[in-house]
């Protein structure tokens, strides 16, 4: 058994299942939403349970809820902040609908997700019951009104004297009211308290003895008040586990992709939501020799990262959709240099500064187009969060040997969720091997394009006869400045054919349903999930939809023209703006579509529609569900 | 039978690096350019130094001085306007092996790279940063530059310009971890030469203002110092530059000076009406970001596969967990606290 398990009686599971066996239903998945003002752990509650599921071997998909100020008023609509966990028997591989369990702090906090629709009809709301005997009459009002106002919706609310209780184990129940939070849901979902006690264990382990035993009473004492209390028990089957798996966020996988790539450089400037990739490397990345350099602005950290690159060490620069354009101008010398970089871009909502803690697929064109001049780059998105840590390596593999820019666009969605995903097995192939370094032969030039593939060989400083001038100049294949007619069309040319060499290297991507049919959803990037998923339902109802999800935007791989052109009507769905039908004003002549439709139509030439919106929101799979039975009504 | 192998014989005649091999492409530079007395003395500083070429890095930004890497016999990178600083300190921070020089113009320096100038004073890498300032945007045709004196006038302020100019001397000396500051003029070869091969020497980010002729938009501008050399101010010190006896005799205003004495040099690089040549101030005891980022660990696949395992270990869910199916608990991750 476990260290952590003491025999005290506290710490002793309770039969749950002999006492309210009778009032236990037996569900496959749910979605629980805990939520609290900032500040009060709603988010170290919802990784815990997040985390005890996991281990239990259910899947487990977690979005941060993260108001967009750091010390948001309390009790404020706005201020709402916590985790929500989408829990199930099977595999998950996406956020899922609405929920249908809420435990919230203040029934503030529940306002604007009730409004926002993230909770299902009739759904049980657990909420802490202090504030109805507030001796400010204001807050006892809005208490009741609010909980009036849930009940009249049909939503079964649950008030608990959460304080109240918590004090009766601990002086200061502010701190630690979360993890009473986590005993009521591990009754609730059956949860096995032995994890429970090692994550907490694990968790304050820093903080001694003292407030773990704390902590530990605090759960038990949660979860005998819903065993007694509540009438809410279910059970979901939790397979247990049985190859190692790793669970983490986005950020997190990205900032292990850039040490299994083997970069040794990230040059970042800190932006929302891609910041905390940099905070975890920044951890981990000195004990191997890596260095994470915070520049004095974007611009500065990607031009670190391409002077690393140009002496020889590959560099990433991690950063969101404004940081990106203001690193534009560098992306162009990157390219026209030739110059590996990797480019993360932890897309946000836009334009401007717009949702800076809520997902947008909206920077996919702006990764393409956004260079002035010609700047043939490589795009990749990550689908998943395991994706996120391989897509890194591939990535670097790919700046380096075609000596080019690559893009990886991923999202607030993949870089806040968390998911399990089997354990990499390391290989040293990861890292890319050394580059020659051997005195350059007599007579090489710096950009020797290969007359069919654009490609050249890189050299670097230190190598022996290989002195030149990098210029983002047109230049010729000596590198020598130059402004004659033919130069610039050369040099764009061979930049151009190395992205058509790369294109040849792509396998087409598989369809996920029937080689063709009525209706083809096309995705990119953190959707993948959520699309699959209402493809899955909606088949299963027998409409005649499929989908196709891209991991390189550019180039695309040959194939695809092929498949879209199997399917009666095709359509992407993507987290950007486009414009509806549904308003007067907008007909085929004007409409604006959303960023892969444009690039789909420009390519394929086939009529391509698209369902988007910037919500700010992970895509739902019951809402892309809707949408498919009505196209296909 | 007898003598050396002959790959064993010292190869003292090619090791010898002479001035041609530092010699790039052929200037372009309108003639009288004061940018190539600068080149001269660089190409003449990397000789003296023995410099090899494959390890030397002229790193510039855009402007005619930014072209100064591709007349050099070295590796160059011919950047973005005003990126010269954080892209030679990319090239610095993995490869301590490398030289490396940084040519920018006023325009480059003190106006759209401001912020890097800011910070690459404060992170005090090793490499010696040249600001040619001519006092106006040469390579766009005449625009006034933070550096242009107040009421020139130039194709964007035809009536005079209205600020007053921008001192970059004091501006470094104002910013925390400055190492060394120096000024010269180009056309006094023999003290150039000696501030920048002090400022080579220097361990840490080597500052040097280099007042230039621009012939061409601005071509009176250094008139008055040219005719009384009187105006120009020596800084003489015990660890300063020495000059020729020749030069000697022509610059004779000299001012006593400590270049270990931070707030006399603020006081000197704001002197009005004289323009203080030499070293203001040097400090070779600040800390380089270079050296304190330097890694502590090699970068080996065996290191890579242990700092990973442990990031997994730590994110680990490990079979045997518990289910509600199947599995106690008895194995449960004993290794996540690892």
């Amino acid at each position: 058994m476990s260290s952590s398990k003491s025999t005290e009686a506290r710490h002793q599971s309770p039969d749950v299942v002999s006492m309210h066996g009778a009032r236990t239903q037996r569900i496959s998945e749910h979605i629980v939403e805990i939520i609290s003002d900032s500040g009060e752990g709603a988010q170290t509650a919802g990784q815990m349970f997040a985390t005890v599921s996991a281990k239990m071997g259910n899947g487990v998909w977690t979005v941060e809820i993260i108001p967009a100020e750091i010390e948001p008023p309390a009790r404020s609509i706005e201020g709402a902040s916590g985790n929500r966990i989408r829990l199930c028997s099977g595999a998950v591989t996406n956020a899922g609908d609405a929920a249908d369990v809420i435990i919230a702090l203040n029934e503030q906090v529940l306002i604007g997700r009730e409004a926002a629709g993230e909770f299902k009809q009739g759904a049980h709301i657990l909420l802490e019951n202090k504030w109805a005997q507030n001796k400010i009459s204001n807050i006892v009002t809005a208490y009741n009104d609010a909980v009036g106002n849930f009940k009249a919706k049909g939503y079964r609310v649950h008030e608990i004297p959460m304080e109240e209780e918590c004090r009766k184990f601990v002086d200061n129940p502010l701190r630690g009211k979360n993890i009473f939070v986590v005993g009521i849901l591990s009754y609730i979902y059956s949860r096995d308290l032995d994890i429970a006690r090692q994550e907490i264990a694990k968790k304050f382990k820093k903080k001694g003895e003292a407030i773990i035993e704390s902590n530990l009473s605090l759960l038990d004492a949660g979860y005998h008040w819903a065993q007694h209390n509540l009438d809410l028990h279910f059970e979901i089957d939790s397979p247990g586990v049985t190859e190692p798996q790793v669970v983490m966020n986005g950020n997190a996988a990205l900032a292990l992709g850039t040490v299994a790539s083997g970069m040794e450089v990230c040059a970042m400037y800190p932006i929302t939501p891609a910041t905390s990739a940099s905070h975890f490397l920044s951890e981990i990345f000195e004990e191997v020799g890596g260095v994470v350099h915070q520049a004095e602005d974007e611009i500065a950290a990607c031009a670190f990262a391409i002077g690393a690159s140009y002496a020889g060490k590959c560099a990433v620069t991690i950063t969101s959709g404004p940081g990106m354009a203001l690193k534009t101008e560098l992306m162009g010398l990157s390219v026209m240099g030739e110059i590996p970089l990797v480019l993360v871009d932890v897309q946000r909502g836009g334009p401007s500064t717009g949702l800076p803690t809520k997902v947008e697929q909206g920077d996919l064109l702006a990764a393409m187009f956004g260079v002035p001049g010609d700047a043939p780059k490589i795009i990749m998105a990550p689908a998943t969060i395991e994706d996120c840590f391989y897509s890194i390596i591939t990535a670097r593999k790919i700046a380096e040997t075609f000596r080019t820019l690559v893009v990886v666009l991923t999202d607030a969605n993949l870089a806040t969720g968390q998911q399990a995903f089997p354990r990499p097995a390391f290989k040293e192939e990861w890292l890319a091997p050394p580059v020659d370094q051997s005195p350059v032969p007599a007579g090489a030039n710096p950009y020797d394009w290969d007359a069919a593939t654009g490609l050249s060989v890189r050299r670097l400083p230190g190598q022996a006869n290989g002195m030149f001038t990098l210029t983002g100049l047109a230049h010729t294949r000596q590198g020598t400045v130059a402004y004659g007619p033919g130069v610039n069309q050369e040099g764009c040319r061979h930049r151009s054919l190395k992205l058509a060499a790369f294109q040849k290297t792509l396998k087409t991507p598989e369809v996920f349903g029937d080689p063709e049919g009525d209706l083809l959803i096309v995705g990119w990037g953190s959707t993948r999930g959520a699309i699959e998923e209402a493809v899955m339902r909606t088949r299963a109802d027998g409409l005649d939809v499929s989908s196709l999800h891209l991991k390189f935007l550019q180039p695309m791989a040959s194939g695809i023209r092929e498949i879209l052109h199997r399917y009666k009507r095709v359509m992407t769905v993507e987290i950007n703006y486009s414009d509806s039908l549904d308003d007067e004003i907008i007909d085929d002549d004007n409409r604006r579509y959303a960023n892969l439709a444009w690039l789909l139509r420009a390519r394929y030439l086939v009529d391509i529609d698209c369902w988007s919106n910037v919500h700010g929101q992970p895509m739902k799979p019951g809402a892309i569900e809707s949408m498919i039975r009505s196209r296909l009504q | 039978m007898f003598g050396l192998k002959s790959e064993c014989v010292l190869k003292v005649d090619e090791e010898f690096h002479d001035l041609e091999e530092y010699q790039g492409r052929v200037a372009r530079w309108c003639p009288g350019c004061g940018d190539n007395g600068i080149l001269a003395a660089t190409q003449r500083l990397c000789r003296d130094e023995q410099l090899p070429p494959e390890k030397t890095v002229f790193v510039s930004g855009i402007g005619c001085a930014a072209r100064f890497p591709h007349y050099m016999g070295t590796y160059g990178f011919h950047g973005l306007h005003g990126r010269a600083l954080p892209t030679a300190q990319g090239v610095k921070i993995r490869r301590p092996d490398l030289k490396v020089f940084v040519n920018m113009g006023d325009g480059d320096c003190c106006s759209i790279g401001t912020a890097h100038w800011i910070h690459a004073v404060r992170m005090n890498m090793n490499m010696v940063a040249m600001l040619h300032d001519n006092n106006i945007y040469g390579l766009t045709k005449n625009q006034v530059s933070p550096t242009t004196p107040k009421g020139m006038t130039t194709a964007t302020t035809p009536h005079g310009s209205v600020l007053r100019e921008m001192n970059p001397l004091t501006a470094t000396l104002g910013i925390t971890n400055v190492s060394f500051v120096a000024q010269a003029v180009e056309w006094v070869p023999d003290l150039l030469y000696q501030v920048i091969r002090a400022a080579y020497q220097h361990k840490g980010f080597a500052f040097v203002r280099i007042l230039q002729r621009c012939p061409h938009f601005m071509p009176t501008l250094f008139d008055s110092l040219l005719s009384n050399p009187d105006d120009i101010m020596v800084l003489d010190s015990d660890d300063g530059v020495k000059l020729s006896e020749a030069t000697a005799k022509v610059y004779k205003t000299r001012e006593p000076h400590d270049t270990a004495d931070l707030n006399l040099a603020r006081e000197v690089a704001g002197t009005e009406g004289k323009v203080p040549v030499g070293i203001l101030y040097r400090n070779a005891s600040v800390p380089c970001y270079d050296e304190l980022r330097k890694p502590a660990r090699l970068h080996t696949p065996e290191q890579a596969r242990t700092v990973l395992d442990r990031a997994f270990d730590r994110f680990g869910i490990f079979p045997g967990a518990s289910g509600t199916r199947h599995g106690t608990g008895d194995e449960t991750d004993r290794r996540t606290d690892a």
